[in-house]
């Protein structure tokens, strides 16, 4: 049945509504929102309203209105009030529209009037007597405090595993990176760290950083007036929704090509084709894992034929052969374009083969991205890359390939170019340095399921969605934690100090304490022992920037749900206890560490770290910037208003590095098939290739979605797109329940017949709470351990017939067709 | 893009509704505070508008139609088995709003896989499933008319499981 709403009306805001700016807090584009609040027992009318437009006529197409999603009533200063978080037509970033995500920004909010998120943690919880028992926050900081402070002190920081975002929007964001970052790179040397979606504590992209360029170096204006777009393994129509509708369709419009690389077709090239002609898009439906041979065999036939910008490249690259040698910190070589096209140079014949397309589309390719034109000027590109490389085949040398096409071209740092990520989340990264941590760095999955670590600390992450090798893993920690929850249990009735010598006896015979700070009681919350209640933003004021490095002010419009805060003040709350523990355990020195979180706000958290890197910038003077915001980095503050950077390397000088002679470098990316350990021969010995995709509909790992009838009626079940042919080979039909397994483990969803999908290769929906893709991917990381989650390999059989819930929806194809 | 016929739909009945609440709007306005003789309900009273009769439909031929008002088209469609909402002996009648709920552009039904596609931003809703949005941007599911078949054949529109994109409330 498809969710009705049954909603045929709603509140007016009044014109005295209350208006706040709002950046949305899911993917990286960072939409721009009004979020207007007023006083339960008020309203407005259709011809006086908060809008200024009469409202008792249809609006137009484009025009203003509030969705059934964008209502709901919250709690604002202690009182219930209406909400309505609509779209900003004066954002330049998406101009009024709207996601299927931001969309529904209100209605994710925990509302005790509309019953909506009642699974938001509103609590402290504490393990007692075999359940999680709600408490205070000076409770169970203090368990916190005591467990930790003695683990770190009787063994070492080492013993201490944390799992942090690293992120902006949701509830990361300056505040709260800095917070924890503060915690465990200031007042602790935490190296045993890991970040929400990796097994360590790393870059995704290393190599765009080594080689001198930002991962974020353009403006998404520059897709409006480029000449062709360029997108590596990413579907900006489903994740980056609004940089493509409301960036590169206009580019398309005024002539831009597009070219995708992905070995599946994707509504994204689905789109395009309507946009810009098929003649003008060219879909590289590439091997998996062949990114780098393609671009280094488009790079070869580039240079052979004389098309580099050889100005650009003389000027702004390095010219002294090789400048950073390969080592176990650097997975490739870089240095000068000759230098790194010893180990490039690919044929079109071995380009061709490797990567299962046609030699005349590589040639295409080059030729769209950077044959001159007649008039000898160069063609302008924007290359966009995502997971389907970041955690893809041979992370490091990949991006690297990706980036070298762009450096030989000229095309970074001017307008209508750049080469950038798409990104996830928008970031939000302000941490002290994590130089201690190493490179590479502990992959934590392996230490933790060896046994290692006593300790820990896991902040708004749920490895149990979105981790590799999950069912190892989850088997491990479930076990660990649960000695330490029978410890518990056998202390029960006794003191504090009997409790934590129990816990800490656990510990010491293999046992894990772990400490969960999440918005939601998840998944890998529940082998927790202290459950710790954050919020998210709005709930209180978030700086964050988005994929072209525009930084906001989102501001809170809410109260947090019941007694949760910001993860900011959580860590000092933490801080603090562990200061007066450690005291009275009599170590003044280590307690000394633990100073300086005196913060009464979220506000406090940012001007003690990054507005002391960036001192023109403060919450007011961010407010005056409204949902356009500045782009980073910010230069100054001029006639009221921060003056920022809308493009990087405008000057052609590379710093990223941090190499003085500013000049970029290129990446030795030689080719070398499968990178990770194991794949090659889960590859032969399995069926399907198990591609891990996203889904427009639902944000991350479904943390609210999970609680939102509308998507879950949608896709009651994980989809797994598959071709009819192979269903009807396995004895599959529409919508039936079906188990994916390998060596690894096994995981399980429904089947989605695809035209589009190829014989032997499925696309299973990632992050799922109903059923993990995690779990089939081996351990196999790169040199910097950078997992490789896109490729798995499994065989694939029937569970179940199609349940009801399955039964009833729709299972038509998801492009367009007019 | 519309669909191919124009049927009549009833116009002076929902331009009697919408009179009616225009008068109640003006009334509360001028007044204050104090409460109309007539108590508004707590639904919104949608106007019962004839769309077709039964014999005007023939399956997979999309119908125009307008529905509560003339400001907001939608389509009338016979499917030849039974579906999700149908109406009529045969359960297969059912009848959607056109506006995206996304924002709020005019839809094309695609006869061959009986969607609905959205030509600003490429959302698509199966008329076959209840208005499921199959792929796209809209947050909820394509408003639905409730239908009701008289002893004639005749087909009213007189309710909707949604909100209609572009107003506050479906009767205006």
């Amino acid at each position: 049945m498809a969710y009705k709403r049954q909603i045929d009306r709603l509140p007016i805001p009044p014109a005295d509504a209350k208006v706040h700016n709002v950046t949305c807090h899911y993917c990286i584009v960072g939409c721009g929102y009004k979020a207007y609040t007023w006083p339960r027992n008020k309203q407005g009318t259709t011809t006086d309203n908060a809008f200024g437009i009469d409202l008792g006529e249809q609006q137009p197409a484009d025009g203003t209105w509030i969705a059934p999603s964008m209502y709901n009533m919250v709690r604002q200063n202690g009182q219930d009030v209406h909400l309505a978080v609509v779209p900003d037509e004066d954002c330049v970033v998406n101009s009024g529209l709207a996601s299927i995500r931001g969309a529904r920004m209100a209605e994710n909010r925990p509302s005790r009037v509309t019953g909506t998120q009642q699974q938001r943690l509103s609590d402290p919880l504490v393990w007692r007597n075999g359940v999680w028992q709600p408490t205070t926050w000076n409770d169970s900081l203090d368990l916190v405090a005591r467990v930790t402070a003695r683990i770190v002190t009787e063994g070492s920081e080492d013993d201490l595993v944390v799992s942090m975002f690293d992120h902006g929007g949701s509830a990361g964001g300056y505040e709260n990176t800095w917070g924890t970052g503060k915690l465990y790179f200031d007042s602790m040397k935490v190296k045993n760290c890991r970040i929400h979606n990796r097994p360590a504590y790393n870059s995704e992209v290393h190599s765009t950083r080594d080689m001198g360029v930002d991962e974020l170096n353009y403006s998404y204006s520059d897709y409006e007036v480029t000449d062709t777009i360029v997108m590596v393994g990413a579907n900006p129509l489903e994740t980056q929704t609004n940089a493509f509708l409301n960036h590169m369709v206009p580019g398309m419009r005024n002539g831009a090509r597009f070219i995708m690389v992905d070995p599946r077709r994707s509504v994204t090239v689905n789109a395009c084709e309507e946009v810009a002609g098929a003649e003008n898009v060219l879909h590289l439906a590439i091997k998996p894992g062949s990114d780098m041979a393609l671009f280094n065999t488009i790079l070869t036939y580039v240079v052979d034929q004389g098309w580099t910008d050889a100005d650009f490249v003389a000027a702004s690259t390095f010219q002294g052969g090789e400048a950073v040698g390969a080592d176990s910190a650097h997975p490739a070589g870089l240095g000068s374009l000759d230098f790194a096209m010893q180990d490039i140079r690919t044929s079109l014949a071995e380009g061709a083969e490797v990567c299962g397309v046609t030699e005349a589309d590589i040639v295409k390719a080059a030729e769209w991205i950077a044959k001159p034109n007649e008039d000898g000027s160069r063609r302008k590109c924007v290359t966009g890359y995502e997971k389907g490389i970041i955690w893809g085949n041979d992370n490091y040398r990949t991006i690297g390939a990706v980036v070298n096409l762009s450096l030989a071209t000229g095309n970074i740092g001017r307008e209508g170019t750049g080469c950038c990520r798409m990104g996830g989340h928008q970031e939000g990264y302000y941490r002290p340095g994590d130089g201690h941590v190493g490179r590479p760095a502990t992959y934590v999955d392996q230490l933790l399921i060896g046994g290692g670590g006593k300790i820990h600390h896991i902040w708004a992450c749920d490895h149990y969605k979105t981790t590799l090798n999950a069912a190892q893993f989850k088997r491990v920690h479930k076990r660990r934690s649960d000695m330490v929850k029978d410890a518990m249990d056998s202390a029960a009735g006794g003191t504090r100090e009997q409790l934590v010598d129990a816990i800490v006896s656990a510990v010491n015979a293999g046992g894990l304490f772990v400490v969960d700070v999440d918005i939601i009681h998840s998944q890998i919350g529940q082998n927790a022992h202290v459950v710790l209640p954050a919020c998210e933003a709005n709930e209180m004021n978030l700086t964050s920037m988005n994929g072209e490095r525009r930084l906001r002010l989102s501001e809170r419009y809410m109260d947090p749900f019941g007694n949760s805060k910001p993860d900011c003040l959580i860590a000092a709350g933490v801080a603090q206890h562990m200061e007066a523990v450690l005291r009275e355990m009599g170590n003044d020195a280590y307690a000394d560490q633990f100073k300086g979180y005196d913060w009464s706000s979220e506000e406090d958290a940012f001007m003690d770290g990054y507005h002391q890197g960036n001192p023109d910038v403060t919450y007011d003077r961010l407010r005056v910037m409204g949902n356009n915001g500045v782009q980073e980095p910010v230069t100054g503050f001029e006639n009221g208003e921060l003056v920022g950077t809308p493009r990087l390397y405008t000057d052609g000088v590379f710093t990223r590095h941090g190499r003085d002679d500013g000049k970029a470098l290129f990446c030795a990316a030689g080719w070398r098939g499968w990178q990770a350990p194991g794949k090659a021969q889960e590859e032969a010995n399995h069926e399907f290739w198990i591609n891990n995709v996203r889904a427009n509909i639902f944000w991350q790992n479904q943390f609210l979605d999970q609680d939102n009838d509308f998507v879950q009626d949608r896709f009651p079940y994980p989809f797994i797109e598959m071709n009819g042919d192979d269903m009807a080979r396995l004895g599959i039909s529409t919508g039936d329940l079906i188990e994916i397994s390998n060596e690894n483990g096994a995981t399980q969803g429904m089947a989605y017949p695809t035209d589009t999908a190829k014989p032997g290769q499925v696309a299973m929906v990632f992050g799922s709470p109903a059923g993990s893709q995690g779990n089939v991917v081996n351990p196999g990381v790169n040199e910097l351990v950078l997992p490789d989650y896109k490729h798995t390999w499994g065989n694939i059989r029937k569970l179940a017939e199609a349940p009801p819930q399955a039964r009833a929806i729709s299972f038509k194809s998801k492009e367009y067709t007019a | 893009m519309r669909c191919k016929k124009m049927v009549d739909v009833g116009r002076r009945q929902f331009l009697r509704g919408g009179a009616i609440v225009g008068v109640g709007a003006a009334a509360t306005m001028m007044t204050g505070v104090q409460a109309q003789a007539a108590t508004p309900g707590a639904q919104v009273d949608y106007p019962s508008s004839k769309l077709a009769n039964i014999a005007d439909l023939t399956v997979n031929d999309p119908v125009d139609i307008e529905f509560p008002d003339a400001d907001s088209p939608g389509v009338l469609l016979k499917m030849g088995e039974a579906v999700e909402g149908g109406v009529g002996p045969d359960s297969d009648i059912v009848a959607y709003s056109v506006l995206c709920p996304h924002k709020g552009w005019q839809m094309s039904y695609n006869s061959d896989d009986r969607t609905l596609n959205c030509p600003g931003h490429f959302s698509r809703f199966d008329a076959e499933s209840g208005g499921q949005q199959v792929w796209g941007h809209a947050t909820q599911n394509l408003p639905q008319f409730t239908l009701r078949v008289d002893d004639k054949g005749d087909i009213y529109a007189e309710g909707a499981s949604d909100l209609i994109f572009g107003r506050p409330s479906n009767v205006l």
